[in-house]
Order: structure tokens, then C-alpha cells, then sequence
């Protein structure tokens, strides 16, 4: 059968198991609405946190971006994971036992202030709405490159089935589909490597495989560094960001991800202090899973990349190369008319994505206008090395069309936890904690719905017509939640004298300290400014790495102000050490 | 009263206890192994694997998975002892 049949199975099996689902779990409450009834049990919880988490661009764009990045990708495996243990250690324990709905929730009673929540709300949803932009984007893309429609009709499509699991279900729904979702996605990622793993090293286990020999006796590892090295790149294991700006970004990773609202939620819903705990070591160990294969299959595809088309004539290249370049993700100009490919250091082009003419050149090759005079001819999108992984190492057709299944798991099931923590924050936040106190159940719920699909729609506009910026945004996004949400909490458990003064304070300049550099240094502002240059940072720090530099401000800016106003009353006193202690959490309340 | 506070702020430092700990391990084996030391470590190797960049691409991983069982585990330990498990 070909890769469009299997496609369309799978796709349809697994979209029928995902919607059997979310009408099995309908909400009836807001209390199911929100944490899905708190009774959910920590494995669950785990692999629902775990899909949660793990996105289109974990599942499609990471082992790519590592692939091409060597060591430098370091920080986004250490940054996404370490970030759990955080959040098992200093967190999750503590705002279960709280005991409220969401984030804004704590902030506003630990703090004793509406200012407090207010702030918390509007950085709850610049954190969300940045983050479920590019997600969007990401259904879209997957859902065109699979179901062979175009951009804008495959975010129409993604809209439509996120907002049915999202409307029917709230948390509930989402919780028990992303149960489902993650099998789907690991299977459909595991498969492939273990398939690539033998056949390039004997050992079937990628993560071994990694550190294995490949024919010839050498190690693969030593075989990828000699390559790149006689290609003029840089050496694989070794990267080219500067010591501290690995460390500025792997922490504002770590930080983020223990910070993002619509993770933190994930541990609202299970019954027991003691059940928050587990069901973070079980997120994580899930999650690795797909970590510690990512930067297998970067190494993999790196050196099937390079054997397949370094110095190789284009006529002899396989059918999978001239597929991707159908598509415009693979590019090559023939700069020095000798019919091979030359792949080395250096861009291609001369903007980022190549510009095809209509034209094919003598060798039937898609022509470009933008080659530069580098002597590299090759252009690969990034995107696609987990893609085409598949078909470079020509494995059968239904594991090409599991990878499609996959990377829509991961995508739908990142894209509903956002949507709904938008909803959450204005349904209750805003409107039942805020403007309306006396709103009732079904008055609540409806209003959350309502939310759903309003935030659905801004996203997929987002979707279709991405701006620019979106795209550079999304990896700001857990700068933002690092220097805003994520000290607020800490030191709202840790630091029993925190008062709401510092800790406004404190948020308020960590995240307009990060949204400036933000936009002085990788955004600009819009049609008034553009971005400067990386020579102009401070300390050498990337923007993804400021969230560090912004959260550290954010503590001192916190601690320093809290202590020249007055220390906070004896009953939000008496919160915090209620807290600590792990017993008698009861269920999660609305108030 | 005043016993149940006393309880309560010596279950809370031996958690603090715990989490000095496991966080400097935690510390030590991403920002230290994997980021500030791995040139150094880069000289040894775990089969075909230099150990600074086995650190910063799988060691750390696993280590972090670990850090949180281990954690649940001490955690429990310690709420029986108190008398706070449920």
C-alpha cells in the first residue's frame, strides 16, 4: 500500500480513538471543566503532562535543530527536562496541597491582591498565546504535508478538531485523549529509530546505538566529528555558542518550563500531595524517553544526510530528495557546473529560504535565485530531518505514515492543554474571581466555552497569517514565564516574608525587562524598529538566554522590595505554612 | 499548638535538607558535567560517547529522572515519619 493509503488509516484510526474518547469524558461540571474532577491517578497524569508537553516541535523540529546544531543542542535536552525537576521539587507538591485551579489563583490568595492575580492573568496569557501561535501553526503544517491540502486549509482542519475535544471535555476530555495521544506519538517516534539504529550500528536501542560503531569499526560518533570536520564544519560534540550562553539558556529553559501555566495545571488534577510528586518522576520518565532518542536521531540522520548526498551526482540521488525539493524544504544550485553536490560549511543562499523559479536546470533540478557565491550548493530545511528520516533510511511505508500520525498527537495535544489554560484564565480568573463574583456554575462553564473558541480562532488567524515575529517569539516564550511566574511561586512557598509588594514588583519588572529585550534584540518593533545585532547584547547573552538574567533581577527586585514594606498579614502567613505540610489536601476547590 | 509547630518547622528542614541536596546534584551534573566542565571531561570517554557531551545529551537525562524518584521516595519516608501521610 503507499504512504497516502497508510496515512489515511492511521490518521483516521487514531483521530476515531481521540474522538471516542472525548465524548466518553464529557465535562459536566467546572470542577471537570478545569482539573477533569482532581481524581485523576498519576500515571495518567504523567502521560497526559507528558503529551502536554511534548509538541510539534519537540516531536518534528528538535531532533532536526539538534541535528544540525551538534552540542549546542544541549540546552534545549537538559533545558526541557531539567525543568521537571524543578517543578517535582519546588512546586508541584506545594500548589496541590494550595489546592485552587490555577495559577492566577495562587498568586492572587498567597499574595492577598487582585493586582497580584491581575498581573498573573495578563502573563498568563502572553506566555500562552505566544506559545499556542506557533502550535498552530505546526497542525497546519503537518496537516498539509500529510493530507496533501494547503497551509491555510490544514490550520482550518487542526481548529476544528481541537475545539471539539476542547468544548466537549475541558480538562477531562483533554486529559484522557492525551493519554491516547502519547502512545501514539511515542510509538510513532520510537519505531523509526529503533529501525535506523540497527541498521546503522547493530544495536536496536538508539541511545546505545548513539555511542556505537558503525561498519569499518570506527565510532559513529568519531565517524560524524571526521565528516564534519573535512566539510568544514564545526565538530559535532563541540558547538560554537559561548560556555555562558549555554548556561543563560539551558537555565531560562529549565526555569520556563517549570514556570508555564498550562504545565503547572497538569498537577491540580490528581487526588494527593503525595500523587503531584509521582506523577512529575512519571512525566519525566516518559518524556525522556523521546529526549535522550532525539539527539540519536540527530546523529543518525546528520550522517545519512552527509553520505547520502556530500560530493554525490544529482542524477544518482534517491527519490526522497527530489520529493523534499517538490516541496521547497531541499534546495540545491549547481554553482560549479560539475553535476555533484557540494555540502559544506556556510549558507547557500542568500536569505534564509531559497526563492524557486519556475525552471528546471539540465539536470532537472528545481532552479533558484537567490544562490549566493558560497561554495556550499545545499540547503536543507531543518524541519524535515525527523520527517524524512523514514524514507532517507528507506524503511516500509506504514512507519513513514506512523510519523504522521505522531507529529499530529503531539501537535493537538500541545495545541488543547494551551487553548484551555487561556480559556481557564479569563472564564475564571477574570470574569468569576474578578468582574462577576456571583456568576453562576452553568453561567461559568459557558463562559469558558465561549473563551475556547474565541482563543481557538485568534490562534488559527495566528496560524494562517503568522507574523513574523510569532515564529521568533515562541522560543521567548519560557524567557517570559522565567522571569515572570516562576520566582512569584517560589518564593511565595519558600520565603514566608515575601509580601505583595515585592512580589508585583518583581513580576512586573522581570517580564517588561525580557518583553524590551525582547524586541531590541530579536524582534524590533514593528515596522519602526528593527532588531540589533548579537554584538550589542549584554554580557554576551541571547535573547533565549535573558530569561535568565531578567528572573535573577526579578528575585532581587522581589526581595529587596519586600523587606522595606510591611511583612504580609497572619492568615496568608498561616497559608504558607499550611503548604509545607502534605496532609489533608482534599480535592481542589473553586474558592 | 505549640508541639504541632514545632513538628511542622522540623518536617520542613529536613525537606529543605533533601532538596539542598538533590538540588546540587542536579546542578552538578547538567550546568557542571554537561555545560562548565565538559571540555575536562570531553578527555574521558564512555565507549563512543566523550563524556562532557554524553552528560549534556543523555547522562544528565537519566540522572534527572532518577533525582525525582528518588525524591518521592525520601519525601514518603519522611511524611510517615511525621505522621503526615494520608
Amino acid at each position: 500500500m503507499s504512504v497516502q493509503v497508510w496515512t489515511w488509516i492511521l490518521v483516521g484510526v487514531t483521530f476515531s480513538l481521540y474522538f471516542g474518547i472525548a465524548i466518553w469524558a464529557r465535562a459536566g461540571s467546572t470542577k471537570e471543566f478545569y482539573v477533569a474532577g482532581g481524581g485523576v491517578s498519576p500515571l495518567a497524569n504523567g502521560m497526559a503532562t507528558a503529551a502536554d508537553w511534548m509538541s510539534a516541535a519537540s516531536f518534528i523540529s528538535m531532533a532536526g535543530i539538534i541535528s544540525f546544531a551538534g552540542y549546542d543542542g544541549s540546552v534545549y535536552l537538559m533545558g526541557w527536562t531539567g525543568g521537571y525537576v524543578l517543578l517535582a521539587l519546588l512546586l508541584a507538591p506545594y500548589l496541590r496541597k494550595f489546592g485552587k485551579f490555577t495559577v492566577p489563583d495562587f498568586i492572587g490568595d498567597r499574595y492577598y491582591s487582585n493586582t497580584a492575580r491581575t498581573v498573573a492573568i495578563i502573563c498568563a496569557l502572553i506566555v500562552s498565546f505566544t506559545y499556542v501561535a506557533g502550535q498552530m501553526r505546526g497542525v497546519g503544517i503537518v496537516f498539509s504535508q500529510f493530507l496533501q491540502v494547503d497551509i491555510t486549509l490544514g490550520v482550518i482542519i487542526g481548529m476544528a478538531v481541537v475545539l471539539i475535544f476542547a468544548f466537549l471535555g475541558g480538562m477531562k476530555g483533554i486529559t484522557y485523549t492525551q493519554v491516547a495521544q502519547y502512545c501514539v506519538l511515542i510509538f510513532a517516534f520510537m519505531v523509526p529509530a529503533f529501525f535506523i539504529s540497527m541498521q546503522m550500528t547493530g544495536n536496536p536501542i538508539p541511545q546505545f546505538g548513539m555511542g556505537g560503531k558503525v561498519e569499518g569499526g570506527t565510532f559513529l560518533l568519531d565517524k560524524l566529528d571526521t565528516l564534519h570536520t573535512q566539510l568544514g564544519f564545526n565538530e559535532y560534540t563541540s558547538g560554537t555558542k559561548s560556555t555562558w550562553d549555554v548556561f543563560a539558556i539551558t537555565l531560562a529553559l529549565m526555569a520556563g518550563t517549570a514556570g508555564l501555566p498550562h504545565v503547572i495545571v497538569r498537577f491540580f488534577t490528581v487526588p494527593k500531595v503525595k500523587d503531584a510528586r509521582k506523577s512529575a518522576g512519571y512525566a519525566l520518565l516518559l518524556i525522556a524517553i523521546l529526549y535522550t532518542t532525539a539527539p540519536a536521531i540527530a546523529v543518525f540522520s546528520r550522517t545519512n544526510l552527509i553520505e547520502t548526498v556530500s560530493n554525490k551526482e544529482y542524477n544518482t540521488i534517491p527519490e526522497w530528495f527530489k520529493n523534499w525539493e517538490n516541496t521547497g524544504l531541499i534546495a540545491w544550485s549547481d554553482k560549479n557546473k560539475d553535476g555533484k553536490i557540494q555540502y559544506v560549511a556556510g549558507s547557500a543562499i542568500s536569505s534564509k529560504k531559497p526563492v524557486f523559479t519556475n525552471e528546471r536546470g539540465i539536470h532537472g533540478e528545481r532552479l533558484i535565485s537567490n544562490a549566493n557565491n558560497a561554495t556550499n550548493e545545499l540547503y536543507v530545511d531543518r524541519d524535515i530531518m525527523v520527517l524524512a528520516n523514514p524514507e532517507i533510511a528507506n524503511l516500509p511505508n506504514w512507519v513513514i505514515a506512523l510519523v504522521a500520525a505522531g507529529g499530529l498527537a503531539a501537535a493537538l495535544s500541545t495545541a488543547a492543554g494551551l487553548l484551555l489554560v487561556i480559556s481557564t484564565s479569563i472564564s475564571h480568573d477574570l470574569i468569576k474571581k474578578q468582574l462577576k463574583p456571583n456568576i453562576s456554575e452553568k453561567g461559568e462553564l459557558l463562559a469558558a466555552r465561549i473563551a475556547i473558541v474565541v482563543a481557538i480562532i485568534i490562534a488559527g488567524i495566528f496560524g494562517i497569517y503568522p507574523p513574523g515575529f510569532v515564529a521568533a517569539v515562541v522560543a521567548l516564550a519560557f524567557g517570559l514565564a522565567a522571569a515572570s511566574f516562576f520566582p512569584a511561586i517560589v518564593l511565595g512557598i519558600f520565603d514566608k516574608r515575601m509580601n505583595k509588594e515585592g512580589a508585583i514588583a518583581g513580576m512586573v519588572v522581570g517580564i517588561s525587562l525580557m518583553l524590551f529585550y525582547m524586541i531590541r534584540y530579536k524582534t524590533g518593533l514593528i515596522g519602526v524598529m528593527d532588531p540589533r545585532p548579537a554584538s550589542e547584547w549584554w554580557f554576551g547573552t541571547s535573547p533565549e538566554g535573558f530569561g535568565t538574567f531578567a528572573m535573577l533581577v526579578n528575585v532581587i527586585v522581589s526581595v529587596i522590595v519586600s523587606r522595606v514594606t510591611p511583612a504580609p498579614p497572619k492568615n496568608v502567613q498561616e497559608i504558607v505554612e499550611n503548604i509545607r505540610i502534605p496532609s489533608g489536601a482534599g480535592e481542589a476547590v473553586s474558592h | 499548638m505549640n508541639s504541632k509547630k514545632e513538628k511542622a518547622s522540623a518536617y520542613w528542614k529536613e525537606n529543605i535538607r533533601y532538596l539542598t541536596v538533590l538540588l546540587t546534584i542536579w546542578f552538578l551534573v547538567s550546568f557542571g558535567a554537561g555545560i562548565l566542565f565538559r571540555e575536562t571531561l570531553n578527555e574521558f570517554r564512555l565507549g563512543g560517547f566523550k563524556l562532557g557531551f554524553w552528560f549534556a545529551q543523555q547522562g544528565s537525562i537519566y540522572v534527572f529522572v532518577v533525582l525525582i524518584f528518588i525524591y518521592v521516595k525520601l519525601m514518603n519516608k519522611l511524611d510517615k515519619k511525621y505522621g503526615y501521610d494520608e
